[in-house]
């Protein structure tokens, strides 16, 4: 082997070399799980300390990694649980999940210029209601409390999850958004004296408006709250600027997750294009719950249209071979030859056999064609089956992590 | 809260919810398609700015202004700026829109600095529509199950936060038409799979807990045929053996192997979505309303898988 031909064909060298791993990809398409399963394998292969920061994990994911449930807090899945798992760890996984009204308060009191300030702040009614129903908000504390867990060198490795958002992108601009949001002279207009403000000419019509839309009590809770939470700009702005370097540096990469559901795969590839318009590195495009290549091949058809339309010619010689030799079930032991197949029930499971191979060929056909349509993928491109179950323990979600890893 | 007995197409204002990924906007536009072709003159209005609605009617990119699909059916894309233009010509006598200009000052402010507004605009429009009667039924296609709590409870917000002024003025109407279970309703959308289906129920119990709005249906979409009875799945095991498929195999000249390795997924996958159709029927109030939709083996997507699911939903409610 010679230096610079090795092509990576998993995960493997990529969690080596990076310190942050984002999982992007359109709502219901796996990417928390394939945010758990990865980090899962590398503090498996890896010497090294690992942090999965999940948004909103379902439940059996947390209880898949032996916690009872996720918290604000980081906390080390436990090394009996690998054990349990038939795994023995080289690294420690560790497990945080994104609490946004918490991580919000805690930015308060990083950020807030005195304890006055912080507690009127937070003793706001508008504070609640601007940090909880923010859309925004969300995305600008995930990526605010990545940057704080990265630039405290605890791990060596943080898989994050990103939070479902309306557009995948979202949060990409969330640290920009809110920088942006506290610098617009809209905010420094609302945040002058109300006097001064009435005597603003060139403001007066939209005060009006406003006024009268919204009612001036309002106006001024408005303004009062902003007021409060303009002292922390410096510092928010700062944080911005920080958490979008990070995204954009050589420590970070991007896992791109999608299925190949024509909506999913639609947006995976807008993604694709925009990271690397922007510059951002994408370690890989994972695509989950493909359905099996055999569901493609042609001389399968043929017989599935065989058993389709000729069930009835079919059955009955059929049925008779496996009452004379008593053909064994797949998962019990041989039958008798006493148990007779029945040659009715036999016109009909060969029909239905052969009608859902061609059922699930057209969905594999579609699948296909939406790989190929996905233009720039990158390098790196691994298939994830589709399971008909669940990943309920951390040996599942090792072995779902196994397929990506090398 | 009052219940309705109405069916479903015959309310007023349908929200279209579910987790993302379950297929919320083909459902949302098939019931559309549907109310039409039954002759009730119907708009679709996206909510979110994805721009898939116009794929799922086979047009081009949709517009604040409602566009006209076919008959009886048109379809818009929400757009609070928009709304909050169209609301203050109807509602400002004085000039004032007009000395504005352009409107992007104001919005940003409303829309980024106050909690709501963007939420009330868009509820707003929609619930205008039904209260002028400018159609039979409005269908929404609304924000994913995390978002659109929020959006049902703005009217109930803003009457909180705001004590006068004319947005205040209007939430009375807003509030009692969106609880009004004969009017409005909430459909939420999911698939029998894990997640979709916890979400599912905590979002009935928040929407049960935080809004007085009906939940009109479950619409569980992409359920997988059941292939064989118990009878017969004895005898695809059977088949499944090696005798059994070497005998297949000489019957039918041909190796059958992948046929039947095809069929065994398609059988699998099906029985691992019983437990969340289980779960997500014991999680449920009788009173709810369960709509079960096929998985659909189509080739295409767009306008023809609209009009198949619409059919889907036709024999589904029985008509």
């Amino acid at each position: 082997m010679s230096w610079g031909t090795e092509v990576a064909e998993g995960l493997e060298r990529l969690c080596s070399a990076k310190e942050v791993v984002v999982s992007t990809g359109s709502g219901g398409v796996g990417k928390t799980t394939t945010a758990a399963a990865l980090a899962a394998t590398a503090a498996t292969h890896l010497d090294a300390k690992v942090l999965v920061l999940t948004v909103d994990p379902a439940r059996r994911l947390a209880s898949a990694l032996g916690m009872a449930e996720f918290g604000n807090v980081e906390t080390r899945v436990e090394p009996e649980a690998f054990t349990d798992a038939g795994v023995r760890p080289e690294g420690q996984l560790w497990a945080a999940m994104l609490d946004t009204k918490q991580s919000w308060d805690d930015l308060v009191h990083q950020h807030a210029p005195d304890e006055a300030t912080r507690d009127a702040i937070l003793a706001n009614p508008l504070y609640q209601n601007i940090t909880g129903k923010f859309v925004q908000s969300h995305d600008y504390v995930a990526m605010e409390r990545l940057y704080e867990i990265h630039a405290s060198g605890r791990y060596d490795l943080v898989v994050v999850d990103t939070p479902p958002t309306r557009n995948a992108v979202d949060f990409l601009d969330a640290p920009d958004r809110m920088a942006d949001f506290f610098s617009s002279p809209l905010l420094r207009w609302l945040i002058t004296p109300y006097r001064s403000r009435l005597v603003s000419l060139a403001s007066k019509p939209f005060y009006t408006v406003a006024d009268r839309i919204l009612g001036t009590q309002f106006l001024e809770d408005i303004a009062e709250f902003f007021m409060l939470f303009q002292t922390m700009y410096d510092g928010f702005v700062e944080r911005a600027r920080a958490v979008t370097t990070l995204l954009g540096s050589p420590q970070t990469t991007f896992l791109v997750v999608s299925t190949l559901e024509v909506a999913p795969a639609r947006e995976a590839a807008f993604f694709l294009d925009l990271l690397e318009r922007r510059g951002y590195h994408v370690g890989a495009l994972v695509l989950n719950k493909v359905l099996p290549e055999l569901l493609l091949d042609r001389s399968s058809t043929d017989v599935a249209r065989t058993l389709t339309h000729d069930a009835g010619r079919l059955a009955g010689p059929v049925a008779a071979d496996l009452s004379n030799d008593g053909g064994s079930r797949a998962d019990g032991p041989a039958v008798g030859p006493a148990d007779e197949v029945s040659v009715e029930r036999m016109v009909h499971v060969l029909a239905q056999v052969g009608q859902s191979f061609l059922d699930y060929q057209v969905v594999a056909r579609r699948e296909a064609e939406q790989r190929s349509e996905l233009s720039s993928v990158p390098d790196l491109c691994l298939t994830i089956p589709v399971f008909d179950t669940d990943i309920h323990s951390l040996g599942g979600l090792i072995g779902l992590g196994e397929r990506l890893w090398t | 809260m009052s219940r309705s007995t109405l069916g479903l197409l015959d309310r007023r204002l349908l929200f279209v919810t579910g987790k993302g990924g379950v297929g919320k906007t083909s459902v949302a536009s098939a019931i559309g398609w549907l109310a039409a072709a039954r002759g009730r003159s119907t708009l679709v209005c996206e909510v979110d700015a994805k721009g898939n609605l116009a794929d799922f009617f086979g047009i081009g990119p949709l517009r604040f202004a409602p566009t006209e699909v076919r008959p009886n059916l048109s379809a818009m894309a929400m757009d609070t700026e928009e709304s909050l233009r169209e609301y203050m010509r109807l509602n400002l006598r004085l000039p004032l829109v007009a000395r504005l200009g352009p409107l992007a000052r104001t919005f940003d402010f409303v829309a980024s600095a106050a909690p709501g507004v963007k939420e009330i605009l868009t509820v707003g429009k929609l619930a205008y529509e039904v209260r002028e009667r400018h159609y039979d039924l409005v269908v929404v296609d609304a924000s994913a199950t995390g978002h659109v709590v929020g959006q049902l409870a703005s009217p109930v917000a803003i009457n909180d936060l705001v004590k006068v002024g004319l947005v205040r003025s209007q939430t009375d109407w807003m509030i009692q038409l969106l609880t009004d279970a004969d009017t409005t309703g909430v459909v939420v959308v999911t698939v029998p799979e894990e997640m979709p289906t916890t979400e599912t129920l905590e979002l009935i119990g928040r929407l049960r807990a935080e809004t007085e709005i009906d939940v009109a249906s479950v619409v569980v979409n992409r359920v997988l045929p059941e292939l064989f009875s118990k009878g017969e799945e004895s005898v695809f095991e059977r088949l499944r053996s090696p005798t059994g498929s070497a005998a297949l195999e000489r019957h039918v000249g041909a190796p059958v192997d992948d046929v039947l390795a095809g069929a065994d997924l398609a059988v699998r996958l099906r029985r691992s979505r019983v437990p969340h159709l289980t779960r997500l029927r014991e999680g449920l109030a009788d009173d709810v309303d369960l709509l079960y939709l096929p998985y659909l083996f189509h080739r295409a997507h767009g306008v023809r898988a609209t009009a198949v699911l619409a059919d889907a939903i036709s024999d589904e409610l029985g008509y």
